[in-house]
């Protein structure tokens, strides 16, 4: 099922729910409730924090091979890891979010997934 | 000891009997089977506290395939390790043959070794920054010495495969 895109199709879903009228003449009421698009599009980050036995190269290399990062980006974030206790990895959808988390313990590398905001 | 590369295979050469015991304990140092502190770093939650949910389903579905996975690991690197049986000559040196296709596997297994050693005994960030330090004074010395030189075996083997790849 595609799900909604794009910052518009995201504002809002609406979910209907319908009550069956019991008599055939009554006309059924259709209630809308809404959801935000907080709680559907939400997107997460991929966090990896410091930890002062995993080799700087080592970490490099499981950068760019878990996200496909050239180098020098695997290399930033290494760093920022390194210097900030912290960095971004990647956000986005909770489910992709989860399986890098996944890839990187993998690695034996401290990896967590947060909301944004 | 002498460390290069021949053909698909990474060699150790001269391996002293020292050196070769400390290799030999890769497997049994991977395994944190009476350290809570070392378990708890291996199999480290995903999310905060609060996340409850993610971290139950993260227990009951992801915990068993990463203890898979790191076992398989640990396995291949114990059958590389039969080489060290030297039973005709125990103290002479030895030659460790570690094929380019188990990098991965011996990666892993010197990582989970590193961690779970350093969490069971906690080292300071001073303590790890002392390369110099005897192996001799203390099992906690020793344990500093395997995280240090299971370290230097890994930066050999990423620089292999990073010269291979090139």
């Amino acid at each position: 099922m595609n799900r909604p895109r794009g910052k518009r199709a995201a504002q809002c879903a609406v979910l209907s729910v319908i009550h069956v009228p019991r008599s055939a003449l009554e006309m059924p009421t259709i209630e809308k409730q809404q959801a935000t698009s907080e709680k559907i599009e939400m997107p997460w980050n991929v966090i990896v924090h410091n930890d002062p036995i995993n080799l700087m190269s080592y970490v490099t290399m499981v950068f760019q091979r878990v996200f496909g990062y050239p180098r020098e980006r695997a290399e930033k974030h290494m760093l920022e890891v390194h210097h900030n206790g912290r960095s971004i990895l990647w956000s986005g959808v909770r489910e992709r979010a989860e399986l890098y988390v996944q890839q990187l313990h993998g690695y034996l590398l401290l990896a967590t997934i947060e909301k944004v905001g | 000891m002498e460390i290069c590369r021949q053909n698909e295979a990474l060699e150790i050469r001269e391996l002293d009997p020292f050196l070769a015991e400390l290799l030999r304990q890769i497997p049994e140092s991977a395994q944190p089977k009476d350290s809570p502190a070392a378990e708890e770093r291996l199999f480290s939650p995903p999310a905060r506290p609060e996340e409850k949910v993610l971290r139950a389903e993260w227990k009951l579905y992801v915990v068993p395939e990463l203890r898979r996975l790191f076992q398989s690991a640990t396995e291949t690197v114990r059958q590389d390790l039969q080489q060290l049986r030297c039973t005709d000559k125990p103290f002479a040196n030895c030659t460790l043959r570690i094929p380019i296709a188990h990098a991965d596997a011996w990666l892993n297994t010197l990582n989970q070794a590193r961690l779970a050693i350093a969490a069971t005994y906690q080292f300071s960030d001073h303590e790890l920054c002392d390369h110099y330090r005897s192996p001799l004074g203390s099992r906690r010395d020793l344990s500093l010495f395997q995280v240090n030189f299971y370290g230097f075996l890994q930066e050999f083997i990423l620089r292999e495969m990073e010269e291979g790849e090139r």
